[in-house]
């Protein structure tokens, strides 16, 4: 029946001697003369017979009818004839389980005939005939082709058990196969041991929790051997299941390496990319210093640029994993501009994704050539290449600074050809350009203003309508331009009005006088006259603002905005991680998690790099994951960046330029947002939403009550984010002292203390459990909240032995950063449950941050100068070291044991400025600057990142490390 | 991990013939297929992967038909790509052209081959060298002949069979080398590869051992010696038969050779390529009247090479009419259904310099069309050189039977099909009002 739908009857094909000769029409009575044909003696007859079957089945007949009369034609010794019984069987099988059974004695016997190929095709088959009564017969003739002594047979029976275990996963368990499939491990010949690692692989993949690819030095070794000797394809399953591996340490790390590098040369596209796969992740365990590093960052880019003369869909799907490999490790391909130009003749899909890493790549050096390519795609036919075109130069304005004037001239002449969706498309650009660089570019705005009317795209709209908000001052007409938009508010999308409406709050503020007419029309319309409840919630805040205190409305409305940077697209650090371990892929292509897509994949645990261990040392995997039942729910979200939250009052909505998917999740965040709308709204509409304001009334007219429920919210949700740190926090490489975070009076007896520690790279809780009731505790089992870095146990709580009364026990639990994640409050929170035989108890602690410093946060020089140039100023915070006798030197070293790293040195003046990078578990970077000055105790640190709500954590890890 | 069934369509989506590997999609999912290709042609936004539901589609398109695999699992999909083209490539050299109709005269070895090249998602044999030796398209007779598996199936040596026979030893080498560019209107360089191939004809008896000798500067520099005119191999790509690590440690290509013909490797060269024919143009567009396009070709090669069968397309408004040509060599011709003024030479001397002129109307209400600006292309050969100056130094031949073998070796260069000399060049737009210059 799978076969039916697609399938129309009655051809009629040419009259050559060939198999379309069995598409000819059917008359009544065929499946009887069928019948007739199929039982006839002559053997030629019987084929053809079976022939004019297959070719109805395959136009989409159904032909079931005739299952006893094919079946029975099974027992012959014509290879061609038994292939296509077999065919027949596959399609109907299922469908006619009862009469399916007919056929297992053949298939048991053809198990072992003398042909290998008769032995094979019989396996092979009967692993796709999906009926349970015939997998029990199946287990027999499968123990005994494993065991072939035929490789063709061996190599299809390991695969067969793959199906198998697909049908019925307890029958392959309980049967032993999996042994035996791990043995074909060291099979003699390579295709067996590709097709027994493809099985395994696929195995493990659905059963995630099996621990069959036990991967071990030495099965990696013979992976390796075999990688050498089988075909393209086996090459790529030795591959990807290499690529689940992780070293033990950096040695074996780069012995695999110097092995898979080879296969780079390989023609096949896939193995090419296979090959990449295992290497980006390996080189992540790898010492930066190390020259074999280099030697490999090299070797990378040829044959990466070389994917791009492949087939255009291969192309494509390398373009999108270079997407990847240019955010994780710019340095590959930071010379290769030229092969990212777009061809005249690529498929649309090649453009774009072209035109995407052209922006990754464009630096100061390779400006001058990327605009010029820009500006010619900008006159090309296709829109959508076009528009992204034109976007692209925005993109290049706010990520190469020196280019910017450049970029805005470009735009000029580009909106000159007065091209509809050009001019569109540069106008929201500008936009964003004028938020990047504000206070800049402004003469361009006469330019923009004569294209007013042919504007009908929402999104240029509202840019447009933002840009003489924010510019009303300088801007004559600001009143009449806005105006003009009024006239059709109620046809205008949400995103115009709302825009529309803070523009006009905004010309307000700044020309009281001429403008309060239109700022009351605007109100009354968002307000009164309009079913959306976030432009009427906008219009209400606005109103009570201006009504209350004019002069905070003028904070608010016209605070400073933070800058937008070109990093809005990356993709969240730990995604990419994820994402680069799925190189080649369905989820590489996406940019998504496989959980995203895949179903039933939700419990699977995500795939991460290694984190970099030296050789001796050794480390627990860090796919160990976390333990708990909560599985994640989403991709963990970065802390969010403080424009977001604030982006609803500060009419930041507009959503910065991005390009590849939607943004990433921030569960943290919106809460937030909801908070600091929610609150103050409730208590500061209360009646007054059903009743219409009078307008007259004016706007002196406020309850007292107002300025303050108005401020609480704002206020307080600003305090959550920028006063993050916690009191009294326990700090510094050296282990913090052992707190009691849990007091026997609280847990019915049960005390405990502790501490955190990070211990050759991985973090451990070290817990102090006391037993100061009468009874005999057991059953201890922990569990973490959602938090700020994903923490979750790596392991069971090691409490083996009842907790006597009176007894004392230390244990160490390892922890990871691959659970769910919550922003906290403080940032380094914890919430901890302990479960015993008595009851659950709850206790919440802090930990220091520099646990979550990893091993590998040495930035490069060049990328640390480059960094601390980018990151905003607003992001940098300053902070005062009191009485700290060190000298430079003792310091750095100091918290270099707490992957506090040094990246330079520069004295000037008698100053020593020490420069550092650190890097948090989940891939965030903090960057600083220490300035020493001899006989001064103490010492300045500026703190520069992303993620700003971190500095005053890192600040307090700062003071601990260097005053132990 | 990669396809959980193949189908082949034709172009109204009809299944012509399918493969349900691993049963974990339904088959009637495939109706959907068109239907979002529908949607997304008419959106101008093709993408090779698509999706409905959790199925996923990745699709190739050939001649007349659509390959599409499906899965709902995160498969690797660079490898079903490569599969489906390997799929073309077989059936293409079972039935000389693969196309609609060469499926429905086959089905039979369809699905056999079908059952061969895949076994639940996992590509396997897939040389069709080999698969000839036991899926024949007479059909296999059970003789006792065919009763084995060929050993190359499963050999570490899959794609060459034992027993080959020939009187006389032979191998023919072509080194043949393809020019990407891209000139700006102003004349500069924007971007050049050269892309060669070295493909092998192979008649040797038995399982040789062949050895290629390159002058490949890392060669030389590894080994120090051999000071002559060496070239710098920016990546290599390899045939299957050729021992990669071998060529990792010691930069020696050596490797028992496919019979028959076969492509041995592929390399990128990322030195600045001079054009080898330079094109100058002027093209000037007046609106409601007539475009005028005139055309200077130059040889930059050597004296003594002859480039032949030189094409040069200019494209033309796709509302032109009543062309006229005027040439100082070879022939010009206007091709309406590609908007392109085709130029061609036979045979083009190093050094010359030739003029085409033409000239088209324009109608009097024009088309608002936006209308691109391809750049003009020029594909040509140039037998008996290498724009890269690589050489064949030598080409062992190593049996047991110890025969004497010939290599011969051909070199060219050209540029053409996949690889291509781009030139943008200004339009010269005349209104009745004022020029305007676009570049």
């Amino acid at each position: 029946m799978e076969w039916a739908n697609q399938l129309c009857e009655n051809r009629q094909f040419g009259s050559k001697m060939t198999d379309s000769k069995y598409f000819t029409t059917t008359k009544k009575g065929e499946i009887f003369e069928l019948k007739a044909e199929l039982n006839s003696d002559k053997k030629e007859k019987k084929k053809e017979a079976v022939k004019k079957v297959i070719a109805s089945m395959t136009v989409g007949k159904d032909v079931s009818a005739l299952f006893p009369d094919v079946v029975n034609c099974m027992q012959t010794d014509n290879l061609e004839l038994k292939k296509l019984v077999y065919l027949y069987l596959m399609n109907y099988a299922k469908s006619q389980p009862d009469m399916a059974i007919m056929a297992v004695n053949t298939f048991v016997k053809d198990c072992e005939d003398a042909n290998p190929l008769i032995r094979a095709l019989a396996v092979r088959t009967m692993g796709c005939i999906r009926v349970d009564k015939i997998t029990e017969y199946l287990c027999e003739p499968l123990r005994k082709c494993l065991k072939d002594e035929d490789p063709y047979v061996r190599k299809t029976a390991a695969v067969c058990v793959a199906k198998l275990h697909d049908i019925n996963a307890q029958l392959v368990e309980d049967q032993g196969f999996l042994d035996t499939l791990k043995d074909l491990i060291s099979d003699s010949n390579p295709m067996v041991v590709a097709n027994a690692v493809a099985a395994l692989s696929e195995i493990a993949e659905s059963h995630p929790n099996s621990n069959l690819l036990d991967l071990n030095p030495q099965s990696i070794n013979k992976l390796l051997t075999a990688l050498n000797e089988c075909t393209e394809w086996g090459q790529i399953f030795i591959l990807d299941c290499l690529a689940n591996y992780t070293p033990r340490d950096d040695r074996e790390s780069q012995s695999i390496c110097e092995r898979v590098t080879p296969r780079l040369s390989h023609a096949n596209s896939a193995v090419v990319l296979s090959a990449v796969k295992v290497l980006m992740k390996f080189m992540e365990m790898l010492p930066k210093d190390l020259d074999y590093y280099s030697t490999l960052l090299k070797k990378l880019a040829p044959p990466l640029v070389t994917l791009l003369s492949a087939e255009p869909e291969l192309q494509y799907v390398a373009l999108r994993n270079i997407n990847l490999i240019v955010q994780k490790r710019p340095e590959i391909l930071k010379h290769e501009m030229k092969v990212f130009f777009v061809k005249y003749n690529d498929p649309i899909y090649v453009k774009l994704e072209k035109l995407d890493i052209m922006i990754r790549l464009a630096s100061q050096a390779n400006i001058a050539q990327v605009l010029a390519e820009l500006k010619e795609y900008a006159t090309e036919v296709d829109v959508d290449f076009v528009r992204k075109a034109v976007r692209a130069i925005g993109r290049c304005a706010i990520k190469v600074e020196q280019s910017a004037e450049r970029c805005v001239s470009t735009l000029l002449d580009l909106i000159q050809t007065k091209v509809n969706y050009v001019v569109q498309e540069a106008i929201v650009v500008i936009k964003d350009i004028f938020r990047k660089y504000p206070n800049k570019y402004e003469s361009v705005i006469a330019t923009l203003c004569e294209n007013l009317d042919s504007l009908d795209e929402p999104e240029a709209r509202a840019a447009m309508i933002w840009i003489v908000g924010e510019y009303a001052e300088r801007i004559d007409n600001a009143d009449e331009l806005l105006e003009s938009f009024l006239e059709g508010f109620h046809d205008e999308s949400t995103q115009v009005q709302l825009q529309l409406l803070t523009a006009i709050v905004k010309l307000f503020l700044k020309k009281p006088t001429e403008t309060q007419e239109l700022v009351q029309q605007v109100l009354s319309l968002a307000t009164q006259d309009s079913d959306n409840p976030d432009l009427r919630d906008r219009g209400y805040i606005y109103w009570r603002l201006l009504s209350t205190d004019p002069v905070a409305a003028k904070e608010v409305v016209l605070a400073e905005k933070p800058l937008i940077s070109e990093e809005t697209d990356l993709i969240e650090p730990t995604l990419l991680e994820e994402l680069i371990c799925h190189i080649g892929t369905l989820a590489s292509v996406y940019h998504k998690p496989p959980s995203a897509f895949v179903e039933g994949s939700r419990g699977v645990m995500h795939k991460r790099l290694p984190a970099r261990t030296g050789s001796g040392e050794s480390t627990e995997s860090p796919d160990v994951g976390a333990a708990g039942g909560s599985a994640p729910e989403a991709a963990p979200s970065i802390i969010p960046s403080q424009g977001d939250l604030l982006g609803d009052l500060l009419n930041l909505d507009m959503a910065p330029p991005t390009t590849s998917g939607p943004p990433p999740p921030s569960t943290g965040m919106q809460m937030g947002g909801m908070d600091l709308l929610g609150g103050g709204l409730d208590s500061l509409l209360g009646g007054d939403i059903g009743g219409s304001p009078a307008m007259g009334a004016g706007f002196g007219a406020a309850p007292a009550v107002m300025p303050a429920s108005l401020n609480a919210p704002v206020g307080g949700g600003l305090g959550d984010l920028f006063d993050l740190g916690g009191v009294g926090m326990p700090m510094g490489a050296y282990i913090p002292p052992k707190i009691v975070w849990l007091p026997a009076m609280k847990a019915k007896g049960l005390e405990i203390s502790g501490t955190f520690a990070r211990r050759a790279g991985v973090i451990q809780m070290e817990l102090i459990l006391t037993n100061k009731a009468m009874s005999v505790m057991t059953d201890f089992a922990i569990q973490f909240n959602r938090n700020s870095f994903g923490l979750a146990p790596a392991g069971p709580l090691q409490v083996l032995t009842p907790l006597g009364p009176n007894q004392t026990i230390e244990v160490s639990l390892p922890l990871s950063t691959v659970g769910p994640v919550m922003k906290m409050d403080p940032l380094n929170n914890l919430q901890v449950a302990v479960k015993n035989n008595i009851d659950v108890f709850y206790f919440s602690c802090q930990y220091p941050i520099s646990m979550l410093f990893v091993e590998d946060g040495k930035m490069e020089r060049q990328v640390f100068l480059a960094t601390w140039k980018d990151i905003p100023n607003d992001n940098e915070s300053q902070f005062q070291i009191k009485d700290c006798h060190l000298n430079s030197d003792a310091a750095s070293s100091k918290l270099q044991g707490s992957n506090i790293f040094t990246i330079a040195k520069r004295t000037v003046e008698g100053q020593d400025m020490l420069y550092m990078s650190i890097k948090l578990s989940n891939g965030i970077w903090v960057l600083a600057e220490l300035r020493v000055q001899a006989g001064n105790p103490n010492y300045t640190i500026s703190l520069k990142c992303r993620a700003p709500e971190v500095s005053q954590c890192v600040f307090q890890c700062y003071e601990a490390v260097l005053k132990n | 991990m990669s396809a959980s069934a193949v189908f082949v369509l034709d172009l109204k989506g009809k299944v012509l013939i399918c493969r349900n590997y691993k049963g974990d999609v339904d088959m009637a999912e495939i109706d959907h297929f068109l239907p979002l290709l529908m949607t997304q042609e008419e959106e101008g936004l093709t993408c090779p992967i698509m999706s409905h539901g959790n199925v996923h589609f990745l699709w190739i398109k050939h001649t007349n038909l659509y390959l599409v695999a499906t899965t709902n699992k995160n498969s690797n999909a660079s490898l079903v790509y490569a599969f489906l083209y390997k799929v073309v490539e077989v059936f293409t050299e079972y039935f000389t052209e693969l196309e609609e109709e060469s499926i429905q005269d086959n089905f039979v070895v369809v699905y056999e081959l079908l059952d061969e090249l895949m076994d639940f998602g996992f590509p396997q044999t897939t040389d069709s060298k080999i698969l000839q030796e036991y899926i024949t398209q007479e059909g296999t007779k059970l003789e006792v002949a065919k009763t084995k598996v060929p050993t190359t199936v499963t050999n570490a040596v899959s794609w060459r069979s034992e027993g080959i026979k020939y009187k006389k030893n032979e191998v023919f080498i072509d080194v043949i080398e393809s020019i990407n560019l891209l000139v700006n209107a102003n004349g500069s360089v924007m971007s050049s590869d050269i892309v060669g191939t070295v493909k092998l004809k192979t008649m040797l008896s038995g399982m040789p051992e062949l050895r290629l000798g390159l002058n490949d500067r890392a060669l030389f520099a590894l080994t120090g010696r051999d000071k002559g005119k060496t070239v710098t191999m920016e990546d290599v790509k390899f045939h299957q038969c050729v021992r990669l690590s071998r060529f990792e440690s010691d930069r020696t290509i050596s490797f028992i050779p496919p019979d028959g013909e076969s492509e041995l490797m592929s390399y990128r060269i990322n030195t600045h390529v001079k054009p080898l024919i330079w094109i100058e143009s002027v093209i000037e567009k007046f609106s409601h009247s007539r475009v005028e396009i005139m055309v200077k070709a130059k040889g930059q090669f050597k004296k003594q090479s002859v480039a032949n069968n030189v094409e040069v397309r200019v494209p033309v408004p796709s509302d032109a009419d009543s062309p006229k040509f005027k040439t100082s060599t070879g022939h010009a011709k206007y091709v309406p259904e590609k908007n392109l003024a085709v130029w061609t030479i036979k045979s083009f001397p190093g050094g010359k310099e030739f003029l085409m002129r033409a000239s088209f109307g324009l109608p009097s209400v024009e088309n608002d069309e936006m209308e691109g600006k391809p750049p003009i292309t020029v594909n040509f050969e140039i037998p008996y050189f290498t724009v890269s100056g690589i050489q064949v130094r030598y080409m062992k031949i190593i049996e047991k039977s110890g025969y004497q073998a010939l290599p011969w070796v051909r070199y060219i260069t050209q540029s053409g099909g996949r690889t291509a000399m781009l030139f943008r060049y200004s339009l010269l737009m005349y209104s009745k009002k004022r020029p305007i210059i676009y570049s």
